[in-house]
């Protein structure tokens, strides 16, 4: 028997063998800090009291963690880090770029936002069953998601984050939630399966998951492997978790179901997700691919946008509306993906950056409203400018931020993508970008003129005084999505360094593979 | 042997597709779990298929001697059946509930969240 000894095997080429410095940590630390947060909740299930206090304070923490990322990103270039010291692409590594840090940071905020609004939102029965644990283990599927450098692991978070958002959406059990949950929850299941499928073939063709990795070696395998049906695969499976046309109708079947709080974050958070998947695999591993299917891509984002705000515009119900609306607005993220180039896939990021503060402002909104108005009809709210000039201010940034109207947050991308299109030539899908967003001032528009402006003949309006805890986030959202709007310039910046190491992933690349690594 | 498993996988795919295009709940249900089977299997397959050759590698030896299955694939599967398996058991708890709540499993019946006929949006101010 030969024994190895400890000079015949050279373990430099399969570990890491350098301490990991404190930086490497933060790469994985918004994942672990929102797992042990979440296991901190479970254990405490009977002292619900303290649940809120203990998540409020998990969630700000996250925010900090994922700023101090996303600086950190923003020196250093990517960062990376590698599960148990098995260095790429044997073990698993989670690989940070600017544009993971950003998405995750909006998501933290954006959590953290319904964190307070559900001081107010979720009461004592939905705390018992759970509601904390299950947000923030929805954070750590959906931090995982955005900071993850390996495929499968990717579809992992994605299953993470898929079993706590049925959690949350059936919360409460009434009838309407069991049907919304039905078709949510089956069709999203077929979905990431589909993505699974991909996920087996990928590896068939590449023997490796990891994606600097899948990035560098997909140039010489296009001669002899399926891609196109892999990038195919994928597209339809990011697609579905997206709510792309014809693959949306889970979305507006389930959203207006749940806790208003729970919506708010599945429409910040959950179809964000789909497509920052559908940026990373598209531009960064299959750029090739991405260009041949630009036009079904593009047709598909036109066709989304339309049925998405045409959607709206048929709604009487203030939540069903806005799940339409966040439709609407994935068919814009996927026009960007399209057209491809700077502009159009910074003209996406800023876009569902600008999404996830918006379309969680204006689920709030709703809230307020039917809070204040008795219910969520548009037939039968009124006054609402009246009872509380604020809230009705606040909803109206909103609803202008949505539209794509300046000076708020939504101008910006809309002219990113516009322009790109234009560019490449595509008229059509300009002129449904600005017609998506023309329609989309006026189902806003209508909803301010009747559950606003009207008043009721006769009724004597009084002032209503709204708790803080649901003003507060609705009001941080509106003036963040105003912020961005007057001064675009730092995440316009940004934004764009952070297309530009998508398309041209070397950085990501070394990152990963500091010496060139195996071949 | 890999192209009889390819045909088998074919097959679990056909079945799953067809029993999910039911309106039924238990059937789509049913078509799920096939669904999640079908996809195991496909990653399995992927894997390279090699009778009683353990991947491991002899003392002395840098690699392995001879062409053997890929452990990882099966690693993959291992996690997608733990995930396909409690996926199932919630959708089974959630059909059941529907079924006791909506007092249907037909889907075409199933609309508590989006009425059939609903009232237009108001057209005038």
């Amino acid at each position: 028997m030969a024994v190895p000894t400890s000079s015949s095997v050279d373990l430099s080429a399969a570990l890491v063998l350098g301490p990991t410095t404190v930086a490497d940590w933060l790469v994985i630390l918004p994942v672990a800090w929102c797992f042990a947060i979440g296991a901190l909740l479970v254990m405490l299930r009977r002292a619900i009291g303290l649940h809120p206090i203990i998540a409020v304070a998990g969630l700000a923490g996250l925010v900090l963690i994922d700023a101090l990322l996303l600086g950190h990103v923003a020196a250093k270039g990517p960062v990376t880090m590698a599960m148990g010291r098995w260095l790429p692409p044997f073990g698993i590594a989670f690989t940070v770029d600017l544009t993971g840090a950003l998405f995750a940071l909006v998501a933290a905020v954006v959590a953290l936002a319904g964190g307070i609004f559900s001081l107010a939102d979720i009461n004592d029965s939905g705390r018992r069953y759970g509601f904390y644990p299950f947000l923030m283990l929805l954070m750590a599927g959906v931090s995982g998601a955005f900071l993850t450098g390996d495929i499968f692991n990717l579809y992992v978070w994605f299953e993470v984050l898929l079993i706590s958002s049925f959690g949350l959406l059936v919360l409460g059990s009434e009838p309407e939630q069991i049907d919304g949950t039905v078709k949510y929850g089956f069709l999203n299941l077929v979905a990431t399966t589909l993505f699974l499928v991909a996920t087996g073939y990928l590896y068939a063709v590449f023997g490796t998951l990891n994606m600097a990795d899948v990035a560098r070696k997909a140039e010489g395998l296009r001669g002899s492997a399926p891609l196109m049906t892999l990038t195919a695969l994928y597209v339809l499976a990011f697609g579905m978790k997206a709510a792309a046309f014809p693959v949306n109708f889970w979305l507006p079947a389930s959203y207006h179901t749940p806790r208003v709080v729970v919506s708010a974050l599945f429409a910040g958070l959950l179809t964000k997700v789909g497509i920052y998947a559908l940026i990373r695999v598209m531009v960064m591993l299959f750029p090739v691919e991405r260009e041949e299917l630009s036009f079904v891509m593009a047709l598909a984002g036109a066709l989304t946008m339309i049925v998405g705000v045409l959607g709206a515009l048929a709604q009487t119900d203030f939540r069903r509306m806005l799940g339409y609306l966040v439709v609407s607005g994935i068919g814009s993220m996927l026009a960007g993906i399209a057209v491809g180039g700077p502009g159009g896939i910074g003209g996406a990021i800023f876009y569902a950056l600008h999404s996830m503060l918006v379309m969680t402002g204006l689920y709030f909104a709703a809230g307020i409203a039917a809070r204040l108005g008795g219910g969520s009809s548009i037939a039968t709210v009124s006054g609402l400018y009246r009872k509380n000039v604020g809230f009705a201010t606040l909803t109206l940034m909103l609803c202008f931020a949505v539209s794509g109207l300046p000076p708020f947050s939504g101008f910006w991308p809309k002219v990113m993508l516009v322009k790109a299109a234009l560019d490449i030539g595509a008229w059509w899908l300009a002129a449904a970008l600005l017609l998506a967003g023309f329609c989309t001032v006026i189902a806003t528009g209508r909803l301010f003129l009747l559950a606003y402006w009207r008043d009721d003949a006769g009724a004597a309006v009084e002032t209503v005084r709204l708790p803080s805890a649901v003003l507060a986030p609705l009001a941080a959202l509106s003036l963040l999505t105003l912020g961005l709007g007057l001064y675009p310039e730092p995440l316009l910046a940004t934004i764009q360094s952070a297309a530009a190491g998508l398309a041209e992933p070397s950085a990501y690349l070394n990152s990963v593979f500091p010496a060139g690594g195996p071949q | 042997m890999e192209a009889w498993f390819a045909l088998l996988v074919g097959i679990f795919f056909t079945v799953a597709v067809y029993l999910m295009l039911s309106k039924f709940i238990i059937r789509v249900l049913l078509g799920v779990a096939v669904l999640g089977n079908a996809v195991n299997l496909l990653i399995f397959t992927g894997g390279r298929l090699t009778r009683g050759v353990p991947p491991v590698i002899a003392g002395g030896a840098d690699a392995l001697g001879g062409p053997a299955a890929n452990a990882l694939p099966q690693a993959l599967i291992l996690t997608a059946i733990v995930i396909s398996f409690s996926f199932f058991a919630f959708l089974l708890v959630l059909a059941w509930r529907a079924y006791e709540d909506l007092s249907t499993d037909n889907t075409d019946e199933m609309r508590v969240a989006e009425p059939v006929k609903e009232p237009m949006p108001p057209l005038g101010y």
